[in-house]
């Protein structure tokens, strides 16, 4: 793998994070991650979703005019989630039960159309692809950290298993949305000092 | 004049076209999919049963299916069967009321009327907040209620049951679709199912 190639991949996961350093998609960050499960689902649907949309608006990218590329990429966009909702839940039904409710969101993801624009609209679709698997990652990542920590902290649990031991009454604060900002503000706050350093 | 036509033209030529391959692409899958999901949806409410009901059964609830009709209202509904005694009624409701539209529910009701049980078996509530239908912590304030009381409201309506934090208007959908079961069973006379 050459290093452009190598550089498309890996800037989604930490240079450019969608949501710790670009501040994409926030409506599903703040409003998803009550649990670490809820946050990976959430990744992981926004991943796939990526991936294909990127791919799909890369290969069209030379039929759409400039002036109307919003519109369309915004239908490319929809009917993808769409087709993918329908088949999943017509194939995979077990996965459906576990992602399902989070897919009719990832239409307003704003990461997909910002990928959309602003890298599969100018690059080849094997870098788009790429492109996608970083950036999914990323905010994949992303949430269920946020979501892992909002968990511990408001229902004193980790991906549903109740921690016992310790009496300690969970902060209820963070699974709701004043939490999400804090917790969300505290990890950007955290992140970044570290990126400064590197 | 005439160039700027033409280019307008080309516009709504690529428009058209993203919008009329895009709606193709959906009913070639909408057609290829209906009837997996169909099944899909099927063994779900099938497997459902045995959560819903508080009673014993060993019959199979979901193939003696009854469609019952009472003017416009239809009501569908399972019973479960213990030797061939019903010991218990479910009816498949839902509320156009929720926060991201319907909810399909699956309820068993008891035969002195309480709520069995309940499942939520499809939604389209936010995650984290009005998912939690379904939820242990939630199915508590439901279980055991007769949706005749009064009581059966959430507290914000003046009755006693607790909503969802952040999901109040998912709580009252759920309620709403016990309620209209309930109407259905109340048109049901248990003992005689014309089968």
């Amino acid at each position: 793998m050459n290093k452009t190639s190598w550089q498309n991949l890996t800037r989604g996961i930490i240079r450019e994070n969608p949501v710790l350093v670009m501040m994409l998609g926030m409506c599903p960050t703040l409003g998803v991650t009550t649990s670490a499960t809820n946050g990976l689902g959430m990744g992981i649907a926004t991943l796939l979703v990526l991936c294909i949309s990127n791919v799909l608006i890369s290969a069209v990218k030379n039929f759409i005019p400039d002036t109307v590329r919003i519109p369309c990429y915004i239908v490319i966009i929809a009917s993808c989630v769409t087709v993918i909702e329908m088949l999943m839940e017509a194939y995979l039904p077990l996965l459906y039960g576990a992602l399902g409710i989070y897919i009719p969101l990832i239409v307003v993801n704003c990461i997909i159309l910002g990928r959309a624009e602003a890298f599969a609209a100018h690059n080849n679709m094997i870098q788009s692809l790429l492109d996608a698997i970083g950036m999914g990652t990323g905010f994949t990542l992303s949430l269920a950290v946020l979501g892992l920590i909002r968990e511990l902290l408001g229902s004193y649990s980790i991906f549903g298993y109740a921690l016992t031991g310790a009496d300690v009454e969970p902060i209820l604060m963070f699974i709701m949305p004043p939490g999400a900002f804090l917790t969300l503000a505290g990890l950007m706050l955290i992140f970044n000092k570290m990126k400064g350093q590197k | 004049m005439a160039r700027k036509n033409k280019e307008m033209t080309r516009l709504i030529k690529v428009i058209l076209t993203v919008a009329v391959v895009s709606g193709l692409v959906l009913s070639f899958i909408h057609l290829l999919t209906e009837k997996p999901i169909q099944e899909a949806q099927n063994k779900l409410i099938s497997e459902s049963m045995k959560e819903v009901v508080a009673a014993e059964f060993n019959n199979e609830p979901f193939k003696e299916k009854i469609i019952v009709k009472r003017g416009k209202a239809k009501y569908t509904i399972y019973p479960a069967r213990q030797d061939g005694y019903v010991t218990s009624l479910i009816m498949k409701t839902h509320s156009n009321k929720g926060y991201g539209g319907r909810l399909d529910v699956l309820v068993g009701f008891s035969l002195d009327g309480a709520v069995g049980n309940y499942k939520v078996i499809k939604h389209q509530e936010t995650p984290g907040l009005g998912s939690k239908v379904n939820d242990e912590s939630f199915k508590k304030n439901i279980i055991g209620k007769k949706p005749n009381e009064e009581s059966f409201k959430v507290r914000q309506d003046g009755g006693e049951i607790d909503a969802i934090t952040g999901a109040t208007i998912t709580s009252r959908a759920l309620i709403d679709a016990i309620q209209r079961a309930y109407q259905g069973y109340l048109k049901f006379n248990a003992g005689n199912d014309n089968e």
